[in-house]
């Protein structure tokens, strides 16, 4: 089938939402941009998305976009053009504040991800991320992720935890977004699905939960 | 990196004897060095070598222009470039796929092989009567190109026209909407005609392309006036943050300029070593080397060594660069009187097991027939590790996981040469040893491979031990264990000393991630007090 066929196949209605998916190698990063690109592409949007990872298995700094809309052209998401930043790690959330839009959602792992050469005392990790981009932006939401892993006995679902949270954000269903992050967790133990869902569902009872109180 | 460089003598013989059935090279250029040693144009080498190249702007382009290519490559009977780059590579998005085509006419995989001398044996005689053949094709491809639907002019509002091709031509339509472009997907040789025909009424051409100026000097050079690289950065990706404020003024309503950019100041988080991984105790090693010897690194996560906190790098050129450097060096030396400045210094390789096998036997020869005194460190994880973890023949299993013969890199380096007693296999978590073995074949004025026998981390083949963990109270803030650049290990606190001489000593007191942590030992083995250990075993000695 040609492009031609392919773009009469999206809603061409469709507004453009983009996304920016922020963190450290090992957090999840790809995992939870690859969910968001194909739940959109299942909701018949014409998506793009790419990242920069560099060498992402080792603990650098991986961010990725997500272009979702009736036609979209460039994969990448030009400074102060992101509807949502996603961030896994605080630090990163703040390095990649500048791509989100004046008044835009964004969603920050409160645990921050601090390197060998922070403890090398080659760099200092900045004193309040969080704090200092709810002060440009107050809609910045921090999500304990580490609190809900701890509680499901597993640290490794933050990024399901940070999918969940932002869900209600995105012009796609939560319900949809959830089956798709966890379907690759299917035919792996029921366990292991059901461990991701109630990460997700925990994301999304603290993001609309006033702050300070615990789902 | 680029594995067409590598094989370039191979491609300008095969462009001249012309592959029966189809032959497409995909080449991937790291446009914006993501990960890379350099930033090279491949398009390039369509011009060297009298090939096609196709550039692809997103994944259904590279999924259809491949089927695209193979044709192409069967009617011309030549290699044909697919021009890949980053945001090709590094995007996925819908892309509708059709069946599986394993046939395309001329050839079939039970045709056998049919004898054709006068073309496939490259002697200069048969040579000199493909050089005519190439001419002709040439010809032919220029005529081609001009007809060719994978070169598309778009029509558009305004006096200024685009050429682009591949990712720069979503981000020109994503920076300008409404101009005309004229999109290069068969973009060597370039359809000159028809280019023409779009810049007939069109009041100036501007050529977006990434990176080199090649299409907007051959547009030059045909007398096709063409604004380009005085506009527009010749390194890089050309997105419409680079296009806009670049082009602006060309074209002032290029509507959404891009946002603040005003971005926060946040350190620079460079990929790091594995907790646990085998190559830690090796450079913590090689970094009490570093004032008496030069070590030349190789390609793979090794290369890291060149990072904090180790700094055991002096050189990292290319793929199995490594032994070869470090011979020169080796030779250079040997140049410098007695007094010379390198005289008392070892040299020392670090090469991995896959590169090693890919790229640095040959070194290795070169090596011992030269009697270079040079000590090869040879880290063998058991798999590719920078790439994510492929197997290849030295780890006993093939493509598919499956068991495959294993190269013995001992024996191996037996045959090349070296002899037995300068070949010492160690494990590389036994940091004690292995500092002797370094200590011990550096001095030993002749060639020598040290083999380090431990898996990486990522693979199955590894087995993780108790998570380890420091007893406060007997933590003396020494910081040894901090230069094994272990992530697992935060420091919790810090303090500066100032001896009597008024010498001061940043101290830093560390705990360790016990999620993360291997149980590996190596910080242990570097703890002088002894404050590292099994979490019992601490609360006992508490």
């Amino acid at each position: 089938m040609k492009r031609e066929e392919q773009a009469m196949r999206t809603d061409s209605g469709k507004e453009d939402f983009n996304i920016i998916v922020v963190g450290t190698g090992g957090q999840g990063v790809m995992t939870a941009s690859e969910a968001l690109a194909q739940t959109a592409v299942a909701a018949g949007y014409d998506v793009k998305k790419t990242e920069v990872a560099g060498m992402a298995q080792r603990g650098g700094s991986v961010s990725s976009h997500v272009r979702i809309g009736s036609e979209v052209f460039s994969p990448a998401i030009a400074p102060g053009k992101a509807d949502l930043l996603l961030a896994m790690e605080p630090a990163e959330g703040l390095r990649y504040f500048a791509y989100l839009k004046p008044g835009g959602a964004a969603f920050v792992n409160l645990a921050a991800v601090v390197p060998p050469v922070v403890f090398a005392g080659v760099a200092s990790y900045p004193n309040d991320p969080v704090g200092a981009m709810q002060a440009a932006n107050p809609s910045v939401q921090g999500i304990d992720a580490a609190a809900v892993g701890q509680r499901l006995g597993e640290p490794r679902l933050a990024n399901m935890v940070m999918l969940g949270a932002a869900s209600a954000e995105l012009p796609l269903q939560a319900a949809l977004l959830a089956e798709t992050a966890t379907a690759r967790f299917k035919g792996r133990g029921d366990d292991l699905a059901s461990l991701n869902l109630r990460a997700f569902e925990a994301g999304q009872a603290l993001a609309s939960a006033p702050a300070g109180s615990l789902p | 990196m680029w594995g067409l460089n590598v094989a370039a003598d191979a491609l300008m013989s095969l462009t001249l004897s012309g592959p029966v059935g189809g032959l497409v090279i995909a080449v991937a250029d790291d446009v914006g060095l993501s990960s890379s040693q350099n930033e090279q144009d491949s398009r390039f080498w369509g011009r060297f070598g009298h090939l096609p190249v196709l550039e692809p702007c997103d994944s259904q382009e590279a999924y259809e222009m491949a089927r695209d290519a193979f044709e192409l490559s069967e009617r011309f009977q030549c290699p044909v470039l697919l021009r890949l780059t980053t945001r090709v590579c590094h995007v996925k998005t819908r892309t509708v796929y059709g069946e599986r085509q394993t046939e395309l006419g001329s050839a079939s995989a039970d045709s056998g092989f049919t004898g054709d001398p006068g073309r496939m044996v490259l002697v200069p005689a048969h040579a000199r009567n493909r050089l005519q053949v190439q001419v002709e094709r040439d010809r032919l491809l220029a005529e081609y190109t001009e007809q060719s639907s994978l070169n598309i002019a778009k029509d558009g509002t305004g006096g200024i026209g685009f050429i682009t091709s591949g990712p720069a031509y979503m981000h020109v339509r994503e920076s300008f909407p409404h101009a005309p472009v004229f999109k290069l997907g068969l973009s060597y040789p370039l359809p000159f005609d028809g280019i023409r025909k779009f810049a007939a009424g069109l009041e100036q051409l501007v050529v977006v392309e990434e990176t080199e100026p090649l299409v907007e000097t051959e547009l030059r050079a045909a007398g096709i006036p063409v604004l380009g690289k005085e506009l527009l950065p010749n390194k890089g990706e050309l997105t419409p943050e680079v296009l806009r404020p670049a082009l602006g003024q060309l074209i002032p309503e290029s509507g959404d300029a891009a946002g603040p950019v005003a971005g926060a100041e946040v350190f620079a988080r460079p990929p790091t070593m594995c907790v646990g991984c085998p190559h830690l105790g090796v450079y913590y090693c090689l970094s009490r080397f570093k004032k008496k010897a030069v070590i030349a690194g190789d390609i793979g996560c090794y290369s890291l060594g060149a990072g904090r906190p180790w700094q055991a790098l002096d050189s990292v050129t290319c793929m199995g660069a490594s032994i070869g450097m470090a011979l020169g060096m080796d030779l250079a030396r040997r140049q410098q009187g007695d007094d010379g400045a390198d005289r008392d210094k070892a040299v020392i390789a670090v090469i991995g097991d896959s590169t090693f096998l890919h790229m640095g036997i040959q070194g290795l020869i070169d090596l011992v027939y030269k009697g270079g005194n040079v000590t090869v460190m040879l880290l063998d994880n058991s798999t590719t590790a920078m790439t994510g973890g492929q197997d290849n023949p030295g780890t006993g299993r093939d493509v598919a996981g499956l068991p495959a013969p294993r190269v013995d890199f001992a024996e191996l380096v037996r045959a090349l040469g070296v002899r037995p007693e300068r070949i010492r296999e160690v494990d590389p978590y036994e940091m004690p040893t292995l500092f002797k073995i370094i200590k011990e074949e550096t001095k030993a004025p002749e060639p020598s491979v040290i083999i380090t026998n431990k898996p990486c981390v990522l693979i199955d083949d590894f087995r993780r031990h108790k998570a380890l963990a420091v007893r406060e109270e007997a933590c003396t803030g020494c910081t040894n264990c901090l230069q094994t650049g272990c992530p697992a290990l935060q420091v919790t606190r810090r303090d500066t000393e100032v001896t009597k001489s008024g010498k001061r000593f940043d101290k830093a007191w560390v705990r360790i991630d016990a999620v993360a942590c291997t149980g590996c030992g190596l910080c242990a083995e570097t703890c002088g007090p002894g404050a590292i250990g099994e979490p019992a075993m601490a609360a006992v000695m508490a």
